[in-house]
């Protein structure tokens, strides 16, 4: 068995600015004839390296576009690195928010096996589980209500029930407990506590530094693409907290 | 390969809950439902029929037949190609949260647009009632020319769902295409009445040679040779083969432009 869950081994990633605006016939054309020279690059990410061990909770801190959505976008294979490789051994829970690949017009029930068939998992497993996603969720009142009409909690607490409920290797947790009210935090920490106790790694980013600590054990802070601390969770936290 | 094998296995649920959704949506709050995939191609029928046989006049036997049979095929790689193209773009909100095969999206347009085209079938069986026409032991190679066609639609889809990503205006400019295409195939007159060029360069349309296979196992009792059967999948392969290629290339980049 490998001793990371993942390793990320000197990524960069790189967004051109000026050519992904541009999306018709005609702007390609003017932009021909003007030649003009596209070089706005932007390093959303530079040469970061890290590993996260097998079985750990792992958090990555960081002010607001710091790149920690990028990160993991890279880390659940949404994105490709423009330089540098991310190797993953594990299942991952490939989703970056709670909730992702809903259908607003679609009842919870049915959206319940259309995420279960983006998460790639198989109807008879889906059938099996539901009674156990829609009792963690709380939500057998409004199993048949389209969930366009549900709040922002309800809706969070659903996905998170679905992403769950596979035990998933990696389970990637991007601000959601921010959304329900204080008793589903509660729940979701004690599921999380759960997994983690069965050797499932979680990678959690967060703003709130109190639930990091509570939660994580191993951390990195970015700051604007940068990798600048990486270690303990306490050092990474107070060096974090000195600096902004 | 057999990575890509298991991958597509675990995936199959995703496909059939997007063409069930597909489907859905598309007869979503009208009466008849999927009595319009019959209506549709049964109607149109009888208008271009009606038209035809007052305006200009050619020499087809049951020429309610000839048209329908070309306008269902025709009819089919519309849809499909015109909707595989926006598929990615629709899909957007998925591929930019979520790690997934993305050809399921043109493939699961692909696929339900063929199951409109299965339940089209009924129209044919219809008109052959109808106009008494005979039937041949010949047309149980039907599936033969629909399978063709399917392979080439999914690989044209999977091109243009590419492209729509990097330009969206080529959905304007794909509307014109289709019409200049379906005016350059034989669907509504005969492809002898054609002079000499075109007639020469209908060779090289694809869907020429799908609609004359089709008629000629359901209408006329023939067999298809070897060699007409070679060129509909050359075509076929070809497409699916550049779709595949094309699509392998941009895929990593889709979701930076969505």
């Amino acid at each position: 068995m490998e001793e990371y869950a993942v390793i990320v081994d000197n990524i960069t990633m790189k967004f051109n600015l000026s050519t992904e605006k541009v999306d018709s016939l005609k702007e390609h054309f003017v932009k021909f004839l003007k030649r003009q020279n596209s070089n706005e690059d932007f390093y959303a990410l530079k040469n970061i390296s890290f590993k996260i061990p097998k079985g750990e909770p792992f958090a990555i801190i960081g002010g607001n576009g710091s790149g920690k959505s990028t990160l993991l976008k890279l880390i659940s294979g949404i994105y490709k690195p423009t330089e540098g490789a991310i190797t993953v051994n594990g299942s991952i829970a490939p989703l970056i928010e709670l909730g992702a690949g809903f259908d607003p017009d679609l009842t919870a029930r049915e959206n319940v096996y259309l995420n279960g068939a983006v998460l790639g998992y198989s109807r008879r497993f889906m059938e099996q589980s539901f009674k156990d996603i829609i009792d963690f969720a709380e939500l057998w009142e409004f199993v048949d209500v389209p969930v366009k009409n549900y709040s922002s909690g309800m809706y969070a607490r659903l996905g998170f029930a679905i992403a769950t409920i596979v035990k998933p290797e990696i389970l990637i947790v991007d601000e959601i407990l921010s959304v329900g009210d204080v008793s589903f935090q509660k729940k979701c920490e004690q599921k999380m506590n759960d997994l983690l106790s069965r050797g499932m790694t979680l990678i959690l980013v967060s703003h709130d530094i109190e639930q990091v600590k509570k939660m994580c054990s191993k951390a990195i802070w970015l700051n604007r693409g940068m990798l600048i601390e990486y270690g303990d969770v306490d050092t990474v936290c107070s060096r974090y907290m000195q600096n902004s | 390969m057999m990575p890509y094998i298991i991958k597509f296995w675990k995936y199959r649920e995703l496909l059939y809950q997007l063409v069930i959704r597909d489907l859905r949506v598309k007869y979503r709050r009208s009466v008849l439902g999927y009595a319009w995939s019959l209506l549709n191609p049964l109607l149109m029928m009888a208008v271009i029929s009606i038209v035809f046989s007052y305006m200009f006049r050619f020499e087809i036997d049951n020429y309610p037949m000839y048209l329908l049979t070309g306008l269902i095929l025709y009819n089919f790689f519309n849809e499909a190609t015109t909707l595989s193209m926006s598929s990615i773009i629709n899909g957007g909100s998925l591929i930019r949260k979520v790690s997934l095969p993305k050809y399921i999206f043109p493939l699961s347009r692909t696929v339900s647009s063929f199951i409109n085209l299965l339940f089209s079938l009924v129209a044919i069986i219809i008109m052959f009632a109808i106009t008494w026409t005979p039937i041949s032991w010949t047309i149980i190679f039907f599936p033969l020319p629909l399978i063709y066609l399917f392979i080439f639609a999914l690989g044209a889809g999977m091109i243009l769902s590419v492209l729509s990503v990097y330009y969206r205006d080529i959905m304007h400019l794909y509307g014109v295409i289709l019409t200049a295409w379906m005016y350059l195939t034989p669907i509504f007159y005969p492809a002898h009445i054609l002079p000499e060029l075109p007639r020469a360069l209908m060779k090289f349309n694809p869907l020429f040679h799908y609609i004359a296979v089709f008629r000629e196992v359901v209408l006329y009792g023939q067999v298809p040779t070897l060699r007409s059967n070679l060129v509909c999948l050359a075509f076929s392969i070809t497409s699916l083969l550049v779709g595949l290629y094309v699509f392998k290339k941009a895929q990593d980049k889709f979701v930076l432009y969505l």
